[in-house]
């Protein structure tokens, strides 16, 4: 990242954050990946409607800018732990969409060769130690792997993905407490999308602001837009940076959206029409980012169609490679359960 | 020369196999509640602070579930955790962590990341510590897939299977019986290894085999002592590991011994007795029996906190002796 040529040079500082650090390579990238995960989200769901995937899913329509802003200033080999919601944080790792569908399609070209599927989608060489079907259950694990890299010194740093509902698990307050007496180099991002499942966080959570929460455990507490790529991707950076710095772990409250319902059995009756069109019409992550990008002269309508043209392409690859891989053998049932040993 | 073998207790047994580990290992590393200074809740850890620092021998928090899921992703990460839970019974507040992400993370991601986590959990009854403080648990890890479960029953087992969990790549949980810590036997220096999933025959004999695990070893062979001075010959099975459990060496028991009684501590319904009772029933071992299988496990109570009560929850050397004996005299 701080070898790419900026788009800007540093006297502009009126800019936001994102148009001062990145070139205009990295932005259009960064453009493509949002547009990768919703395809690839809205593929996956219609294959399922299809019945071409079996099982549920979690869409993460609409929470794409919070994926990516977190990613951007982390390396292949920092590593994220992840949620139910996870398609978007493991593209935004570096994920290939083709090995993504095949997991969907329980293949043995899936990044868990068809045992996991949506729920426990992975790229381990990516440093995505995996989504969690748990709600809070990666983020003691997140600090786990902190833990690793202060022990071993890798000077790698951790983020743990969870969205508002795990903010009510022991498994957060105990994990947060443990990261900041130990300084770890973790980094907590709430995707809060408003509900866990159906309940809202007015009324499922004590504090107005799950960020709130950062200050029992002696740690920046930050809240961003998390429909805005460049404030997620600044404070990302900033969480970064005190990470490796040796000064501990910062809660990240990335206030978000999701346009589907929480899973696919979820008939929408916790909240109104309105309130959905409101944020798909005047909130979109992607529409947002991408006039941002046509007003500061980063991209043309030319270039946003020839994005979403490789987009669609991709995904399209992706889906026939998946239907094209090969199930895995009955008689393998019982791999994986422990280490083959010689 | 002196060829009387060192003799090391239980307690120190695991303190010397945990030590060896660090010193062979720059990767493994102690997590615990009060495992530092304080020397963890039964001595088990002492002064090992000292030799290796705070930093290797890190006292956690009381965040069982927290602790247990760092302790599960600093294993997916490079770094080898022994985390020793402070009572086996605070396994439940850790049953998320163990159960849903320790051992199924290899196979949820199709053999991506291996847990070569190590977690210690004291166990058992007759401290007088009452129902929260006294379970044996053991047989709720042995139903899942993905973890190892063991339980050492001497000395020189608890060290030897201990380097070998430490040297495994997938989760071992250890239950130790808190009554085991003070046992002593011989225990050679240095490192050697225990084989997970491999039963030992403590006693030979002919006429009856007792399947016992952890402290039940014990008792079994003091009963078998008591019986052989009646002329009944017993033969006692140590079944050492649960999960996987070695069936081989069960059911060539049985078939030599044509009876079977299976001593456990742990609540009796739906635990290692069924199991160990319905290898037999599946095997070429049933057609040898010559009287039915019988188990002697815990009553289905709580552990009560009365001495005289607790002592009768589990079974005990009487109990052991009067159950053989009717098995072999064919009062069964």
């Amino acid at each position: 990242m701080a070898t790419a040529r900026k788009l800007v040079d540093d006297t502009q500082t009126n800019l936001p954050f994102a148009y001062r650090q990145y070139s205009a390579a990295q932005l259009k990238e960064v453009l493509r990946k949002m547009y990768l995960i919703r395809r690839f989200e809205e593929g996956a769901e219609d294959s399922y409607t299809r019945g071409l995937i079996h099982g549920t899913m979690h869409l993460s329509i609409g929470q794409e800018a919070s994926a990516l802003g977190i990613c951007m200033p982390l390396t292949t080999s920092d590593q994220i732990t992840s949620t139910h919601r996870g398609h978007g944080h493991c593209i935004a790792k570096g994920a290939d969409v083709k090995r993504m569908f095949a997991e969907f399609f329980g293949k043995t070209t899936g990044y868990c060769k068809g045992r996991g599927g949506s729920m426990h989608i992975a790229d381990v060489s990516m440093g995505n130690l995996g989504a969690n079907g748990i709600v809070a259950g990666g983020i003691p694990i997140a600090v786990g792997a902190a833990l690793s890299a202060k022990r071993m010194k890798t000077g790698k740093v951790v983020v743990s993905f969870f969205g508002d509902g795990a903010n009510n698990e022991g498994a957060f307050h105990e994990a947060l407490n443990m990261a900041s007496i130990w300084k770890l180099p973790v980094i907590f991002v709430c995707e809060n999308n408003g509900y866990g499942m159906s309940t809202s966080t007015a009324r499922s959570t004590a504090v107005k602001n799950i960020a709130d929460r950062a200050a029992a455990y002696s740690m920046p507490g930050v809240i961003v837009n998390g429909n805005i790529f460049s404030e997620i991707a600044e404070a990302s950076h900033a969480a970064v940076e005190r990470a490796r710095a040796g000064e501990g772990p910062t809660l990240i409250d990335s206030k978000t959206y999701r346009y589907r319902g929480h899973s696919k059995s979820d008939r929408n009756r916790y909240r109104t029409k309105e309130e959905i069109e409101d944020w798909i019409s005047n909130r979109d992550p992607i529409a947002l980012f991408e006039g941002e990008l046509k007003d500061f002269g980063v991209i043309d309508d030319r270039g946003i169609d020839a994005i979403r043209e490789s987009v669609r392409v991709e995904i399209e690859e992706g889906i026939e490679y998946a239907k094209a891989s090969p199930s895995p053998e009955l008689g393998d049932l019982e791999r994986f359960v422990y280490t083959e040993q010689a | 020369m002196d060829a009387t073998p060192r003799e090391l207790s239980y307690s120190q047994a695991i303190q010397e196999a945990m030590a060896l580990a660090m010193e062979a290992d720059e990767r493994v590393f102690l997590m615990g509640e009060d495992i530092g200074v304080y020397g963890g809740a039964f001595q088990v850890t002492g002064d090992l602070v000292e030799r290796f620092g705070a930093d290797r021998v890190m006292d956690t928090p009381i965040s069982e579930l927290g602790g247990a899921g760092v302790a599960v992703g600093a294993a997916m990460t490079g770094t080898r955790p022994i985390f020793e839970f402070q009572f086996s019974d605070f396994a439940t507040l850790a049953m998320e962590q163990i159960v849903n992400q320790a051992a199924k993370m290899r196979f949820m991601l199709g053999g991506e990341v291996s847990v070569p986590v190590v977690m210690r959990f004291p166990a058992g009854s007759g401290t007088g510590a009452a129902a929260q403080h006294s379970q044996s648990l053991e047989a709720w890890l042995g139903h899942v897939p993905g973890l190892k479960v063991i339980q050492p029953a001497t000395p020189y087992d608890a060290k030897g299977m201990l380097l070998a969990a430490v040297a495994d790549p997938d989760p071992v949980m250890i239950f130790e019986h808190k009554l085991l810590y003070k046992m002593k036997g011989p225990v050679p220096e240095g490192h050697y290894t225990v084989p997970i999933g491999k039963a030992e025959i403590r006693r030979e004999g002919r006429d009856l085999s007792i399947v016992a695990t952890s402290i039940m070893v014990h008792k079994s062979l003091e009963a078998a002592e008591l019986l052989a001075a009646e002329g009944i010959d017993i033969e006692v099975v140590d079944l050492r590991t649960i999960r996987p459990m070695d069936r081989a060496t069960i059911i060539a028991s049985v078939k030599k011994t044509s009876r079977l009684l299976c001593v456990y501590e742990a609540v009796k319904t739906l635990g290692i007795g069924a199991e160990v009772s319905a290898t037999i029933a599946e095997s070429e071992a049933f057609d040898y029996l010559d009287a039915p299988i019988v188990r002697l496990g815990g009553a289905e109570t709580p552990i009560p906190y009365n001495p005289e009560l607790e002592k009768a929850t589990v079974p005990q050397v009487p109990d052991i002796v009067a159950a053989a004996r009717d098995l072999v005299r064919g009062k069964r």
